[in-house]
C-alpha cells in the first residue's frame, strides 16, 4: 500500500433533532457518521458502498469538510483539515474537489460552462490573465471528452452524461489530487455509465488522482476500486481489497449484500442462493444496540451480538467488524430466520420533529 | 394464445409549435399466461409509455394519439370505451409503479386504500373488506397489518409502501400484472425482497408478470422472454437464455458490454456504447440504433429494419447482426 493522502480517525457527524415551537429543544442526535476509521492511499480508489441512510455520503462530505465533523479527525497529506482556519482551508479546497450525483442539480442553469470552469480558478487565483485561463479550462474540457464549443452553451443543451463530463472537468481545472465522487454514475443510463466509468479510469492513470468514490452499486464500485469499505448505519463494518471483499465476503451484511446483487447473466442468477435479509434499516436516530446489524442479521448469537458493539479488526487482509467472522467463514454457525421488526422510517414520529445540519459552511 | 398481444402499438405525443414525438413506434411483443415477460430499455426508449398505453392511462386528447392493437384475452383494450376499462383496471389487470410514495394518497390511510379496491371490484363491505386487507397485507410480508391497515404512506418505510402497492395489485388476483420498474427507487437487499415477493405471486397464482426494467440484472433472474427495446421498438426478443448467451442486436450487444459485473475482475474494461439517446432525437428514418452502431452499413439508414425471426423464435431488427460465436465473448462467460 502506497503511503495514504487521506487519514481518518475515528470520524463521528451527529446531527441534533431538534423539538419545540420558539425554543428548539435538541431531543435526540442522529448519528449519520458514527466512529469511522479508514485511510485512502496516494493514486488508489477507495469505493464506499453501503444502503441508502448509512451514512457514506455524509462522511464523504464530512471529509471534504463540507459538512462539519462532530468528532474525530481528518488528516490529509499531513494536515489535520477539522483543525485548520477558514481560510487556510479554504486555499488547500483545491487540492480536494468533488463530483456529484445529480449532474442537472449541480450546475448552476443561468451559468454558461465557461463561467461555471473558470469560477473556481478565480476563487483560487489560478491564472495570471483571461487567456491563461482559458487555456486551462479548454485543457479540463479535452481531457473529459467535450468539445471546445460547448464554453459558451448552457447545462440544460447537454444530455445527462455530457453534464457529468462538464461536473468532472469542473473538479479537474484545479489539479486536485483527491476527487471525492457521491455516485457519479447512478443518475445515468447504463450506456452512459461505462463512459463515465471509463473516463474516471483514464484520468486516474494520466494524472494519479486518487479517489473516494461513494456509491450503492456494487458493481460499479468493485469495478474500480482498488479498497471497498461496506458502511451499515453509520460505521464500516467490512474493508478489503475489491477482489478479496467478493470472494470472501466476511460480514454478514456485506454477504446479504453481494448475494442481493442482480448479475445480467442467467446462469448465475440460476445458481445463487439468495440470503434475504428481513425487514429495513433502523433508525439512526435510535440505532440498535451492540452490533448495529444484529437485528436482521441471520448469524446473530444470543451471546455479544446483542450487547457489545464488535470493533473493526483484522482478519487476514480483510477488516472486520463482526464478533463471530471466523466461525461464520469456517461454516460452523448456520444461519437461522429472522422475522422483520417494523421499522419506522425516519420522522415519522407522532409529534413533528426535525433534523438540521446546523452551520453549513459554503464550500 | 397468447394472454396479452401487443400488435404495432405506437403513441405520438403532439404539442403546438413543436415537433411530434414518436414515443413508441410500432411496439410488437406478446405475454403467454403465468410468463414473465421483460421489457427492458434506456430512458426514451419507450418502455414506460407502453405500459400506460396499454392500461389507458394516457390522457385522452391532449395531443396523445394511440395507434395499434393491445389485445388481452381476445378483447382490445384500446378500443375499449373507459367505463368498461375502469372495470378490466385493477381487476384482471393490474399495475405497479416506480415509485410508491407518489403512487399512494398520502392523506389517507393504508387500509382505506387497499379496501377500495376490494369495495370496487369484489363487491367486499366493512368487515370484511378489513380482514381481506389485513391477510392480503400480510401475504405480502408486511408485519403487524392490523397496525399499518390505520398508518399512512409517509409512516411506512419504501420497501413496505412497494409492498402495500404490490397488495393492492393482487387483491383481485388479476390475470396480467404490469410492474413498471418496481424497485428501481429500493436499496438493493430491499429489490431482493421484493424480486422474490413478486416471483412467489406469480409461481402461486398463475398471475402473467410484464416487468419492466432498465436493469439487465433483474432481468435475467426474473423473465421467462425479454424484450430489449430501443428508439420506441423492440430490437430484440428472445427467450432469456439464448438472449444472454447469444445476442443478435447490436444494441443487445452493447448494453451487456457496457455493465460492469459484480463477478468479473478488477480493472476489466467496459466498451461502452458511443453517444447518447439525447443527441439523436428525432428518431432517425432508419434504425434508430444505426448512428451510435459500430456495425453500420448503408442499408442500415432510410427504411428501418424488418424483424427477422430465427426457428428457434429469437427475433431481431438488423441488417448487420453480429455473429453468434462473436457475442459469446461478448455475454462475458
Amino acid at each position: 500500500m502506497n503511503e495514504p493522502l487521506v487519514e481518518v480517525r475515528d470520524l463521528k457527524v451527529h446531527f441534533p433533532i431538534t423539538r419545540g415551537v420558539l425554543l428548539d429543544r435538541v431531543v435526540g442526535h442522529v448519528r449519520a457518521v458514527d466512529g469511522v476509521d479508514l485511510r485512502i492511499a496516494r493514486g488508489e480508489t477507495y469505493g464506499l458502498v453501503g444502503e441508502s441512510g448509512c451514512g457514506k455520503s455524509t462522511l464523504g462530505r464530512a471529509i471534504l469538510q463540507l459538512t462539519p465533523p462532530t468528532g474525530g479527525e481528518v488528516v490529509f497529506d499531513g494536515v489535520t483539515l477539522n483543525r485548520l482556519p477558514a481560510a487556510k482551508l479554504r486555499t488547500m479546497r483545491r487540492r480536494f474537489q468533488m463530483i456529484f450525483q445529480d449532474p442537472m442539480s449541480s450546475l448552476d442553469p443561468r451559468q454558461n460552462v465557461e463561467s461555471i470552469l473558470v469560477e473556481g480558478l478565480q476563487a483560487h487565483d489560478i491564472g495570471a490573465d483571461r487567456t491563461e485561463r482559458r487555456r486551462i479550462v479548454g485543457e479540463a474540457l479535452d481531457a473529459v471528452g467535450l468539445p471546445r464549443w460547448a464554453l459558451s452553451r448552457y447545462p440544460h443543451e447537454f444530455s445527462g452524461g455530457q453534464r457529468q463530463r462538464i461536473g468532472i472537468a469542473r473538479a479537474l481545472v484545479l489539479g486536485p489530487e483527491l476527487i471525492v465522487a457521491d455516485e457519479p454514475v447512478s443518475a445515468l443510463d447504463v450506456s452512459i455509465q461505462a463512459q463515465v466509468i471509463n473516463l474516471l479510469d483514464e484520468l486516474q492513470i494520466e494524472r494519479g488522482l486518487t479517489y473516494l468514490v461513494i456509491a450503492h452499486d456494487l458493481a460499479v464500485v468493485r469495478h474500480i476500486s482498488d479498497t471497498i469499505g461496506v458502511m451499515y448505519l453509520g460505521a464500516l463494518v467490512e474493508e478489503a481489497p475489491g477482489d478479496q471483499l467478493y470472494r470472501e465476503p466476511l460480514h454478514p451484511y456485506t454477504r446479504a449484500l453481494l448475494s442481493a446483487v442482480p448479475v445480467p447473466d442467467p446462469e448465475v442468477e440460476d445458481r445463487r442462493e439468495r440470503i434475504l435479509l428481513a425487514g429495513d434499516l433502523p433508525s439512526p436516530a435510535n440505532p440498535p444496540a451492540g452490533c448495529r446489524f444484529h437485528t436482521r442479521c441471520p448469524w446473530a448469537q444470543p451471546t455479544r451480538c446483542a450487547d457489545e458493539r464488535p470493533v473493526l479488526r483484522e482478519v487476514g487482509p480483510s477488516r472486520v467488524a463482526c464478533h463471530w467472522a471466523e466461525q461464520i467463514a469456517a461454516g460452523s454457525l448456520r444461519p437461522h430466520r429472522t422475522s422483520p421488526e417494523a421499522v419506522a422510517p425516519a420522522g415519522a414520529g407522532s409529534a413533528p420533529a426535525t433534523v438540521s445540519a446546523p452551520h453549513e459552511p459554503l464550500p | 394464445m397468447a394472454l396479452l398481444d401487443v400488435d404495432e402499438l405506437a403513441v405520438t405525443f403532439a404539442r403546438r409549435g413543436q415537433r411530434t414525438v414518436h414515443a413508441v413506434d410500432g411496439v410488437s411483443f406478446s405475454v403467454d399466461a403465468g410468463e414473465v415477460t421483460g421489457l427492458v430499455g434506456e430512458s426514451g426508449c419507450g418502455k414506460s409509455v407502453t405500459s400506460l398505453a396499454i392500461m389507458g392511462l394516457l390522457p385522452a386528447g391532449k395531443g396523445v394519439r394511440v395507434q395499434g392493437k393491445a389485445a388481452f384475452d381476445g378483447t382490445d383494450l384500446l378500443q375499449l370505451d373507459p367505463r368498461a376499462m375502469r372495470d378490466v383496471r385493477g381487476r384482471d389487470v393490474a399495475m405497479i409503479f416506480q415509485d410508491p410514495l407518489s403512487s399512494l394518497n398520502p392523506v389517507v390511510p393504508i387500509g382505506v386504500q387497499v379496501t377500495e379496491v376490494l369495495v370496487r371490484h369484489r363487491g367486499m363491505r366493512g368487515e370484511a373488506a378489513r380482514l381481506e386487507a389485513e391477510h392480503l397485507l400480510d401475504r405480502v410480508g408486511i408485519p403487524d397489518p392490523t397496525r399499518r391497515l390505520k398508518e399512512y404512506p409517509h409512516q411506512l418505510s419504501g420497501g413496505m409502501r412497494q409492498r402495500a402497492l404490490i397488495a393492492m395489485a393482487v387483491a383481485c388476483q388479476p390475470r396480467l400484472l404490469i410492474a413498471d420498474e418496481p424497485t428501481t427507487a429500493l436499496d438493493v437487499t430491499i429489490q431482493a425482497q421484493i424480486l422474490e415477493l413478486l416471483k412467489d405471486l406469480v409461481r402461486e397464482s398463475g398471475t402473467a408478470l410484464v416487468m419492466i426494467t432498465h436493469d439487465l440484472g433483474v432481468v435475467a433472474g426474473m423473465c421467462d422472454t425479454i424484450n430489449v427495446l430501443y428508439g420506441g421498438r423492440v430490437v430484440e426478443t428472445a427467450r432469456r437464455r439464448p438472449l444472454f448467451a447469444a445476442p443478435r442486436h447490436p444494441y443487445t450487444v452493447g448494453l451487456l458490454g457496457s455493465i460492469p459485473r459484480l463477478d468479473a475482475g478488477h480493472g476489466q474494461r467496459l466498451r461502452p456504447i458511443p453517444g447518447s439517446v439525447r443527441d439523436l432525437l428525432p428518431w432517425p428514418d432508419g434504425c434508430a440504433f444505426a448512428p451510435r452502431c459500430a456495425r453500420q452499413v448503408d442499408a442500415c439508414l432510410g427504411t428501418a429494419p424488418q424483424l427477422l425471426r430465427e426457428p428457434d423464435g429469437h427475433a431481431f431488427r438488423c441488417v448487420n447482426p453480429p455473429e453468434t460465436d462473436h457475442t459469446g465473448e461478448a455475454a462475458g462467460e
